[in-house]
């Protein structure tokens, strides 16, 4: 009797904890539904060809839609790429084949940490590094700070994926007699090159909605694009002053802001997945 | 480093140990030339430029905050007064507006992530583990400001009423549920937290959970134990500093989340227990008021806000690396 009855308690405590831990993970899914849907119902609802053909308009005034924006965070990640790709590629390639070990664990530690700044802090440092010396908010130095946000990202992927291109490879290249730059930049990376593509894209998925960073660099800028020198708008940017906005025109133009913004991070992050499954296989 | 231990104890056919690469470049080629040695240099000076930039970013924030601190020294982090008027500033209640909607976010985060991490690895049939850590990281890729507009229009109107509400009419003899629901406050920039965190604490205890060594597990099966008491016991002990990493990491992110707390705090400076008020954390200061801060101490005060910010982050950040690689790196050299 007793024996049973201990058995029974732990049948049903075993059910118990492992149906929650089920329910958990139902509700870490059910998150991102109710965001996700939530976004792209509403989003949908106010999407219209004036939000990518269109600059905005005065507050207050109906209509007008987010082109200079839109084009904006085109031209800051395009900025930050120029500038993190090569760093983050040849810190990637140190680390993965001309490192020396102590020395590569040190950057690779540096680059941990770096990826773990708030991008407040990096937004912060980006201001004080170029917005405090060149006397004015800049297209450039949002570009910067997006940077400093890319490179670990960069860096530790194209390292990951170098890593995993044999070492038959590079002896097989260095038999040939070719030099050790042109046997990693002509065999190695072309080897690893979904890999470090894929990391590219996962960077510039997470740079393409940072909001944070560009508040005190980048700025905004209602008249579009007037040279890397000048403040400049940017798609979050416009998403977050839309949504504090009392009208409602324009929270409807957040909306509709939101949905484009999250088909682009989205898009690409689901592109990622199926690059890196495929390389997999 | 795996890699190159792992080829190192590579043979060949014959059974002769292959060299790693490394050493043959080294050797045979590496120096002698000049392209190689230019090429090797610039890499190494790429590699030096992330270092730059981390020392670069302790100097310049430690250097532009130096007029706060020389003005207020050790007052600037138990003061409770932020006037630019008067050029006072204190930071105490952003700091407890951090901690505070942090603590709350990590409370409703820790069940539902462990949880999550436990089925995914330990019960979800093959074709749902990897579909379900996909959908569960992509919550993570959805951007700081779109959490925030959906947390502004949805959550915060559900959390004034009807959490807000019953919590206010139900346990209001606690201070903590106190005062008018406000929606805009600590609570709802604690669930927006919990939202953003659950992914890399799920997906990072996934991975420590994974390197827990099958043998483990079968010990405690062969044990007679149901397959909670072998998670409850094998799994769990063996891997809890990891778990402890994980969360810490999922701490890092929360303290310096920025926009979508300030989109649901409510951005008022106050010192209260109440977690229906509206607060302020040091991101979402800074992120309100750094691009029209005017005056050297303002300013400073800012930058030193963000020198704490960062300072903790980086502890932070140090530790649950340190926690979680050691964790994961026994079972790489296990394999």
């Amino acid at each position: 009797m007793m024996v049973q009855s201990i058995y029974f308690r732990r049948k049903w405590i075993n059910r118990l904890m492992l149906g929650l831990s089920g329910i958990a993970a139902g509700i870490g899914i059910a998150m991102l539904a109710l965001i996700l849907g939530y976004t792209l119902v509403q989003g949908i609802s106010f999407l219209n060809l004036d939000l990518i053909t269109q600059a905005a308009k005065p507050a207050g005034e109906i209509g007008g839609g987010m082109r200079n924006e839109i084009f904006g965070t085109l031209i800051l990640i395009g900025l930050a790429s120029v500038l993190a790709i090569p760093i983050g590629l040849m810190a990637g390639i140190f680390l993965s084949d001309f490192g020396s070990p102590r020395i590569a664990s040190a950057v690779r530690f540096a680059a941990d940490i770096l990826a773990g700044v708030p991008s407040i802090v990096v937004g912060v440092f980006a201001y004080a590094l170029v917005v405090r010396p060149m006397h004015s908010y800049s297209a450039f130095s949002g570009g910067v700070a997006l940077a400093i946000i890319m490179v670990p990202i960069v860096a530790r992927t194209a390292e990951e994926s170098l890593r995993l291109v044999p070492n038959s490879m590079r002896e097989a290249a260095l038999a040939l007699g070719i030099t050790r730059w042109r046997a990693v930049l002509g065999v190695v990376v072309p080897g690893a090159l979904t890999g470090v593509v894929t990391g590219i894209m996962l960077a510039v998925a997470r740079v393409a909605g940072e909001t944070a960073p560009l508040l005190f660099t980048a700025f905004g800028n209602y008249f579009g694009f007037q040279g890397l020198s000048n403040s400049i708008g940017a798609l979050p940017l416009q998403i977050y002053n839309y949504a504090l906005s009392p009208y409602s025109d324009q929270n409807q133009q957040a909306w509709a802001g939101a949905f484009l913004l999250i088909i682009l991070v989205l898009g690409i992050s689901i592109l990622v997945r199926w690059l890196s499954r495929r390389k997999r296989v | 480093m795996e890699r190159s231990a792992n080829s190192a104890q590579e043979t060949d056919e014959a059974g002769n140990k292959i060299m790693p690469t490394k050493v043959i470049g080294r050797k045979f080629l590496g120096h002698r030339r000049y392209s190689d040695r230019i090429f090797s240099s610039l890499t190494v000076f790429f590699a030096f430029v992330i270092v730059a930039i981390l020392l670069g970013m302790i100097v310049a924030l430690n250097f532009d905050a130096l007029p706060a601190i020389r003005k207020f020294g050790i007052e600037f982090i138990v003061g409770t007064v932020w006037n630019a008027v008067t050029e006072q500033f204190g930071a105490l209640p952003a700091i407890y507006g951090t901690l505070l909607s942090s603590a709350i976010g990590l409370l409703i985060a820790i069940p539902i992530s462990l949880g999550a991490a436990i089925f995914l690895v330990e019960l979800a049939p093959n074709w749902i583990r990897g579909p379900g850590s996909f959908l569960i990281e992509m919550l993570a890729a959805i951007p700081s400001v779109i959490i925030g507009l959906w947390g502004l229009f949805v959550l915060v109107p559900f959390v004034r009423n009807p959490i807000e509400g019953w919590l206010g009419d139900n346990l209001g003899f606690i201070p903590l549920f106190q005062g008018p629901p406000f929606g805009l406050g600590f609570l709802a920039a604690g669930i927006i937290l919990a939202i953003m965190v659950v992914p890399i604490i799920t997906a990072v205890s996934r991975d420590v959970m994974r390197a827990v060594p099958n043998s483990q597990r079968e010990a405690m099966l062969a044990l007679g134990a149901t397959r909670w008491e072998m998670i409850r016991r094998a799994v769990l002990p063996y891997c809890r500093s990891g778990l402890v990493g994980a969360v810490i990491l999922g701490l890092g992110r929360a303290l310096g989340e920025t926009m979508a707390v300030t989109m649901v705090i409510g951005n008022k400076y106050a010192l209260t227990p109440s977690l229906f008020s509206p607060g302020a954390t040091i991101a979402s200061k800074i992120a309100g008021e750094f691009g029209e801060a005017a005056g050297d101490v303002f300013v400073a005060s800012l930058v030193e806000l963000a020198l704490v910010l960062f300072a903790v982050t980086l502890l932070i950040n140090v530790i649950a690396r340190l926690l979680v690689w050691r964790m994961t790196s026994v079972k790489a050299a296990q394999e």
